[in-house]
């Protein structure tokens, strides 16, 4: 459970960038999860839900979640395959010689964000 | 009508954390202070552990230790009771882990020009504490026999960033069926250079291997 400690850190990262850009509110913030990234999507939502509640920048801020699906490379056969389905082990050549491609983001993409 | 605008960002959320454990480490290397991270489940017998450890190693080095739980001081109590040393609490405060930042203000309490070796017990967890640097020079973890040696397949970020594991309560291992060997080849599929150190911190029985360690680990960093 450490959707909470991650929902924290995106607070203050997306109120300095609208700081930055001189936005009084910030309406909208879209994230990109990885598969395997460990951070469950709608415990993160429920998080951002009851904390953006103690925020003014951030009242009625909405978060929106893009899914990046996991993918593992075989550095033995050179081929990908998903990594929820098969793991560590390359279903191809069965070889544990592989390495994370994607699906391990937990990465703040864009907000949208009002003047006024 | 207020004007929406879209501000592209695309930064892990990460990012931060690990320049504040980056720059952590660079002071502590300044310092000659080393920082050891340790992770494991709650009640793998992190504090009976340190306990044993710290007992072989307070002659040869100043060591001093945080504790971080959600709440309580029992630990902390405990390991000064035990050992003598320099040791505090650290409350996370409902966190379920430790940032560098948490770390640092932790640091901060205790008296570092008289440390050689500073340990942190990270909370008892084996998912959330993986995710954040700690600004530590090295991640050890405890699995104790009871939890099964099928846990590196279960836990794969957390062993795949340790660079020790111990394995604690090996005198219990008749009895629950747990294969050393397994769990060893476990460890070494999710991380191969990982060092697996076999003990039971009751009897105290490979304790010396992991001081052992730790000593020429601090003895390298102060180089």
């Amino acid at each position: 459970m450490h959707e909470l400690g991650i929902v924290f850190y995106i607070i203050r990262d997306v109120k300095q960038v609208a700081e930055e850009n001189h936005a009084k509110h910030i309406s909208k913030v879209v994230m990109n999860i990885g598969e395997v990234s460990t951070v469950v999507p709608y415990l993160l939502t429920d998080c951002w839900d009851w904390a953006v509640k103690k925020e003014e920048m951030l009242t009625g801020c909405k978060m929106e979640i893009e899914t990046i699906p996991g993918v593992t490379y075989c550095e033995d056969c050179h081929q990908e395959y998903g990594t929820v389905e098969h793991g560590k082990t390359c279903p191809h050549c069965g070889s544990a010689n592989t390495y994370l491609l994607r699906g391990n983001e937990v990465e703040i993409k864009a907000i949208e964000v009002t003047d006024e | 009508m207020d004007e929406v605008k879209v501000i592209e960002i695309k930064k892990s959320i990460f990012a931060d954390n690990e320049i504040d454990a980056d720059n952590l480490r660079k002071e502590l290397k300044e310092k000659g202070v080393y920082l050891l991270n340790l992770m494991s489940s709650p009640g793998s017998g992190k504090t009976t552990t340190l306990i044993q450890t710290i007992n072989r190693l307070k002659d040869k080095i100043r060591v001093a230790v945080m504790e971080a739980d959600i709440d309580s001081d029992v630990d902390a109590i405990k390991i000064k009771e035990a050992t003598g040393i320099e040791s505090i609490q650290l409350h996370t405060g409902g966190m379920c882990h430790l940032d560098a930042e948490m770390t640092r203000q932790g640091l901060d309490n205790l008296t570092l020009q008289n440390t050689d070796l500073a340990i942190l017990e990270n909370v008892g967890n084996l998912v959330c504490p993986a995710e954040f640097d700690t600004g530590s020079c090295r991640n050890a973890m405890i699995l104790s026999v009871p939890e099964g040696h099928d846990k590196p397949l279960k836990y794969p970020l957390m062993f795949s960033i340790c660079d020790v594991v111990v394995i604690n309560k090996i005198d219990v291992m008749p009895y629950f069926d747990f294969d050393l060997e397994k769990c060893t080849e476990y460890i070494h599929l999710r991380n191969p250079k990982a060092k697996v150190i076999p003990i039971c911190a009751k009897t105290g029985e490979g304790v010396d291997v992991f001081a052992q360690w730790l000593l020429d680990e601090v003895k390298a960093w102060k180089e």
